[in-house]
């Protein structure tokens, strides 16, 4: 029987397809202004990706911002819980897990068996998360898939003293008029990130080996600096993005 | 499910009458005092001087979800963003009269500030004692870092006697010992009955929650000294052990049990009361109210003269960090708790700057802390989804802990 597991996340919409010992398969998909809508097209999708009607589904649940949106769930979770979850699937030694969200950043530290055992998740400001990426990457008129790489070019990182995303931005402007180069001032947007991230794991108290989930996995720039600043290894998966869609299938099974 | 106290509906007569007499105070010849919540009370009661409490006031403008509306008014008369919205709720509602209580505050023949919570509170009222044009007592506490020196306590002792001197220039009248030697017995019995209320949550399922503690406590921050209060209370108290003996919780199906750290969100109760219920959890205790019981031991019954000092300076918010992480440490045992709640609170500095060291001194007791943002007032401060969102993965993570 299969389980779905669908994150409904403030950019991105995600879902998997899980058979109770594999993936059997996974779409992402942008979510609008609409995230009930986009919600049932994700299901659709899945279900048509896979060859699969309804009633092949055991149990769906829902995660991520638009969890109580989903109609066709049995029920929503929150992100931690599934993040945790799916992460201690796909890296079962990883303790402590960072997660950079379109609008919550989260640091969730497991034990050994893979339960949550405390968490913290950014203030409310957008300061430390993916949505300051996006606005940082506009700014310099860079795809935010370039943006990491762009980082890691950086030699001499440019100060931004504001974690303010909208003074941020400004700032940045003002070091474009200075002359100081791309590279330098995209790693330091970087730097900004990541010591921001970096307080929340400390305050937390990180245990290692520790893992990046979420979009911003993807992003060598803010994985490069903030293995610097923490001073470890921070591990990923080809499946960093799915995190909280593995988790809510993996509860889904167990419903 | 339990439903409400009943006790609530006498509650709120008494305190609509309260705010009656104080309101047409001038009527029957009395003075009216503004005084701050942690301000030493007593002898105005035992000068037959009503006390009005605009932190009281700041707490109903909350309640009417009026406290962003209010803070805007006074930010655009140049008090900052950061400025605690009870303060800004009080100044605007004197100049606009907006307020729950029709009218609002009836005006102040006297000032009475203690230091004691936070340092706001000495600007807030040298701006009303100017805008009234009345006298103003301060009542300065030092903060208690480790330990209530005895320079500390001659420095407040004196002051007592100066208040005293004070209230006797304002009145025209002697002051009456032996009607305040009265008045703080009955403090003290109302601080012993408070006590043993919020000590009823120690049962499980708990007859009351922090939310109902929260409405509760509004008669010993007003008038506590005054008989009133100690039969109100021994009224609840009864109703809440008849719970315990039958045990009936406040909170359906109760399972987790959690403490509450700083004021209430005031214009968010209903929802976070559900919001917590519906993961059957009951917040049983919370630091704040509990705050009105914390000196118990300090206080001499038969000695005001030289325990009242000692009492107003020891209290929550006059203390250093460590001892504030020893008071939580101390409730999470006694009330059983599976988390605690902090709510980081925009307005009180004092009360939400030594949480996340409070949060660091409680590691070793592997006990989950959840940070809520927020105001006690102002609803700009508050995002309803990013709440939910916390609460509900941190209620998950404790059933997850638990079971
Ligand atoms: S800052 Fe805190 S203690 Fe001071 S008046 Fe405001 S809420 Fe009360």
């Amino acid at each position: 029987m299969l389980t779905l597991g669908v994150d409904i996340g403030s950019l991105t919409a995600k879902g998997i397809l899980f058979d109770g010992n594999q993936i059997v398969e996974k779409y992402l998909m942008p979510v609008g202004y609409n995230s009930k809508k986009a919600s049932e097209k994700l299901i659709k999708a899945l279900m048509e990706k896979a060859g699969i009607v309804d009633t092949d589904i055991k149990n769906i649940v829902a995660t991520g911002y638009g969890r109580n949106n989903v109609e066709k769930a049995d029920k929503a979770v929150s992100e931690i819980i599934c993040h945790g979850k799916g992460v201690h699937f796909l890296l079962p030694h990883i303790r402590t897990i960072i997660d950079i969200g379109g609008q919550d950043s989260k640091v969730i530290v497991l034990d050994v068996s893979g339960k949550v055992s405390n968490f913290v998740m950014n203030d409310k400001c957008a300061a430390g998360t993916g949505r300051f990426l996006d606005v940082m990457a506009r700014a310099m008129e860079t795809e935010i898939e370039d943006f990491g790489p762009l980082a890691l070019q950086g030699e001499n990182p440019s100060k931004i003293s504001s974690v303010c995303t909208v003074f941020a931005e400004s700032e940045i402007i003002s070091l474009v008029a200075k002359g100081e180069k791309r590279e330098d001032i995209t790693s330091g947007i970087h730097w900004s990130i990541a010591r921001r991230i970096a307080s929340m794991v400390k305050r937390l108290g990180m245990v290692t080996p520790v893992a990046m989930s979420g979009g911003v996995a993807l992003n060598v720039g803010v994985i490069d600096t903030l293995e610097q600043i923490l001073e470890t290894k921070i591990e990923t998966s080809a499946l960093s993005q799915y995190g909280g869609a593995l988790g809510a299938a993996l509860m889904a099974a167990e419903l | 499910m339990a439903g409400r106290l009943k006790a609530t509906k006498r509650m709120k007569k008494i305190m609509r009458r309260y705010y009656t007499q104080a309101k047409y105070a001038h009527l029957f010849g009395k003075k009216v005092a503004w005084i701050t919540s942690g301000g030493p009370v007593e002898p105005l009661i035992a000068m037959n001087i009503i006390p009005v409490y605009p932190e009281n006031h700041g707490a109903m403008i909350g309640a009417s979800k009026m406290g962003g509306k209010l803070s805007e008014f006074a930010e655009g008369m140049g008090y900052s963003q950061d400025v605690c919205s009870y303060a800004k709720g009080d100044i605007t509602s004197s100049i606009t009269k907006e307020s729950p209580i029709p009218g609002g505050l009836p005006k102040p023949d006297l000032l009475v500030c203690s230091n004691n919570i936070c340092g706001t509170v000495l600007k807030w009222y040298e701006i009303q004692a100017r805008k009234f044009n009345v006298p103003l007592f301060i009542y300065d506490t030092p903060f208690v870092h480790t330990e209530f020196t005895q320079e500390a306590k001659e420095y407040v002792d004196a002051q007592t006697q100066e208040y005293i001197q004070f209230l006797e220039r304002v009145t025209g009248k002697k002051f009456n010992h032996k009607r305040m030697k009265k008045v703080w017995r009955l403090s003290l019995k109302s601080m012993h009955l408070w006590k043993a209320v919020l000590e009823t949550a120690e049962h499980k399922p708990s007859p009351m929650t922090a939310f109902d503690a929260f409405f509760h406590l509004a008669l010993i921050v007003t008038l506590r000294g005054k008989k009133t209060v100690v039969r109100y209370y021994q009224l609840l108290l009864k109703e809440l052990k008849e719970r315990t003996e039958q045990d009936v919780g406040a909170v359906e199906n109760e399972k987790y049990r959690l403490l509450w750290d700083n004021l209430p969100i005031w214009f968010r109760m209903r929802w976070l009361s559900e919001k917590f219920a519906g993961h059957q959890a009951a917040l049983v205790a919370d630091t704040y109210t509990q705050a009105w019981c914390g000196v118990i031991d300090y206080i001499d019954e038969n000695d005001y003269m030289s325990s009242l000092g000692e009492a107003y300076t020891r209290i929550h918010l006059n203390v250093g960090v460590d001892q504030m992480a020893e008071t939580i440490k101390k409730f999470i045992k006694q009330y059983n708790v599976d988390g605690l709640v902090m709510h980081s609170n925009r307005s009180c500095k004092p009360y939400s700057f030594g949480q996340y060291d409070i949060q660091n001194l409680l590691r070793e007791m592997d006990i989950p802390v959840l940070i809520l943002e927020a105001d006690m007032t102002d609803e700009r401060k508050f995002s309803e989804s990013q709440a939910e969102t916390r609460i509900d993965a941190f209620m998950e993570m404790i059933k997850q802990k638990k079971n």
